[in-house]
């Protein structure tokens, strides 16, 4: 016999035991701004000699040795070959005529860091992959997979041009968005997979701590990196791929790349960490 | 509340709870079908909530497999198995809709 | 298209220090792709960086060095203004090199 009939068991026996004492919680209402504060005072307590800023460097905030490493290899970035494929992409104009540049805002250079945006006449939150997607799709192009290369690429490139300026990510007095916003640190605190880990496991309860050989990143910071060059994929991943692969190591079965749950994750985990630096595209383990 | 004793206590108890139980000794065809039934059902009504665990399809997966070989105590068995972890998804799915709330930062 | 290579090298006086990044997919030949089927081993099988006529530095690889290789290293002499050349072959018979100016 295997554990997983003790752990269904358990797990049975728990939803009785929440069910009688289910502490009583105040009303519903989020508070974003609150909760930005209790983030980063919950992250500035945990590591005191950390500074905000350095928190978008993730394990090498938590590391010595792991940020030598990285120092090191900064000098000669893996992300490069990336970079300059995203910088060749963005700058090719469509079969149209039409380029990115026509997309957005600033020609598309240096306004990473107000990704995502909540859009109130779509009525949904739009990240950076989504609104490349749309782009391309508006313009007659064949939109990219989510966890590919060339949407990698792409996000590198324009995460590459707002380097160093802040997350600025702004939550409009529309309860749609409010609702995104909720929805989105629901997800975050969530037990979800057979491993039962909610993201916050790892990253609020265990930041700078080992599994396996990995050392743990804070979730404070943590979207400011990417999309990242992980040595463990041989290569450049986005947002979208990290978010899938991580279910799925915690036995989750992942939800398609850019459904509502990871976009309105991507809006609260990158509007907590507002006021640090974009630092990607990163390079991770 | 202290998790991990919570934990090592729901453990304990599940632990105590498995050895109360016998082993099936289905092993028709028909069987299988009604077992493997249960567990997609379940495991659908999982997918309904957002929240299927990648080892529910693939205890089904290797039930199938078992059935196509004509093994059917190990289909059934798998299937169960299936059905069974569809269920704790289930139960995860609807207690986190307010246990989350004991995780967040405030 | 660019070259794979890309090589810094810096002269301290007595010695000069060099990086070098090189894109290549180091395919060992150990691992399936998505269809189940063995992606053929291709890997850079021999490295050399010359400088002023002699090999400064040769690697001889094999299938356990990872993808986008990187390699640093430091030799005796080279002076600001002087070429290092360097050159890959790998398993396949291919071929890449550069030529870079010590810094």
């Amino acid at each position: 016999m295997n554990l997983r009939f003790p752990i269904h068991l358990a797990l049975a026996a728990l939803a009785l035991a929440v069910a009688t004492i289910t502490p009583t919680v105040a009303a519903d209402t989020p508070d974003p701004a609150a909760d930005a504060k209790a983030f980063r005072d919950y992250f500035a307590t945990k590591f005191p000699n950390v500074k905000l800023e350095d928190f978008a460097n993730g394990p090498y905030a938590m590391d010595e040795d792991m940020r030598r490493q990285w120092e090191e290899k900064e000098q000669f970035a893996p992300y490069e070959f990336s970079l300059d494929m995203g910088k060749e992409m963005f700058a090719k104009p469509f079969k149209n005529g039409k380029s990115y540049a026509d997309c957005f805002p600033n020609q598309g250079i240096g306004i990473r860091q107000n990704y995502p945006y909540f859009d109130a006449k779509e009525g949904k939150v739009i990240t950076l992959e989504l609104a490349l997607n749309l782009c391309r799709e508006a313009n007659g192009e064949p939109p990219f997979s989510y966890v590919g290369d060339e949407m990698a690429a792409l996000t590198a490139y324009m995460a590459f041009t707002s380097r160093d300026k802040l997350f600025n990510i702004e939550i409009p007095d529309d309860p749609r968005a409010l609702e995104a916003y909720q929805n989105g640190k629901r997800y975050f605190y969530t037990r979800r997979g057979q491993l039962n880990f909610s993201c916050a496991t790892c990253h609020v309860q265990n930041p700078g701590e080992r599994l396996r050989a990995e050392i743990l990143a804070p979730a404070l910071g943590i979207l400011n990196a990417m999309p990242i060059y992980r040595s463990e994929w041989g290569g450049m991943g986005t947002i979208s791929r990290r978010l899938t692969t991580c279910n799925s190591q915690i036995r989750a079965v992942p939800l398609e790349p850019q459904a509502d749950e990871y976009r309105d994750l991507e809006y609260y985990l990158s509007y907590v960490s507002n006021g640090l630096p974009i630092s990607g595209p990163g390079s991770r383990p | 509340m202290n998790m991990t004793s919570h934990v090592v206590r729901l453990f304990s108890l599940g632990l105590v709870l498995m050895s109360a139980t016998s082993a099936p000794a289905a092993t028709s065809e028909a069987d299988f079908s009604t077992a493997y039934a249960a567990a997609e059902a379940a495991d659908k009504e999982a997918g309904r909530l957002r929240n299927q665990w990648t080892v529910t399809a693939e205890a089904l997966a290797d039930a199938k497999k078992a059935a196509d070989k004509g093994d059917f105590d190990r289909a059934v068995a798998s299937a169960k198995e299936a059905e069974a972890l569809a269920k704790a998804s289930i139960v995860q799915a609807t207690s986190e809709k307010e246990a989350w709330k004991n995780l967040e930062i405030r | 298209m660019a070259s794979t290579i890309r090589v810094r090298a810096i002269s301290s006086g007595e010695t000069t220090e060099v990086q070098v990044l090189i894109q290549h997919p180091m395919d060992s030949g150990f691992v399936k792709d998505a269809k189940g089927e063995i992606i053929p081993p291709h890997f850079i099988q021999q490295l050399t960086f010359e400088h002023d006529g002699r090999n400064v530095f040769i690697a001889d690889w094999g299938a356990a060095v990872s993808k986008d290789p990187y390699v640093k290293f430091s030799f005796k002499g080279g002076n600001k203004g002087d070429d290092l050349k360097m050159s890959w072959v790998d398993n396949k018979g291919e071929t890449d090199n550069t030529t870079a100016k010590i810094q």
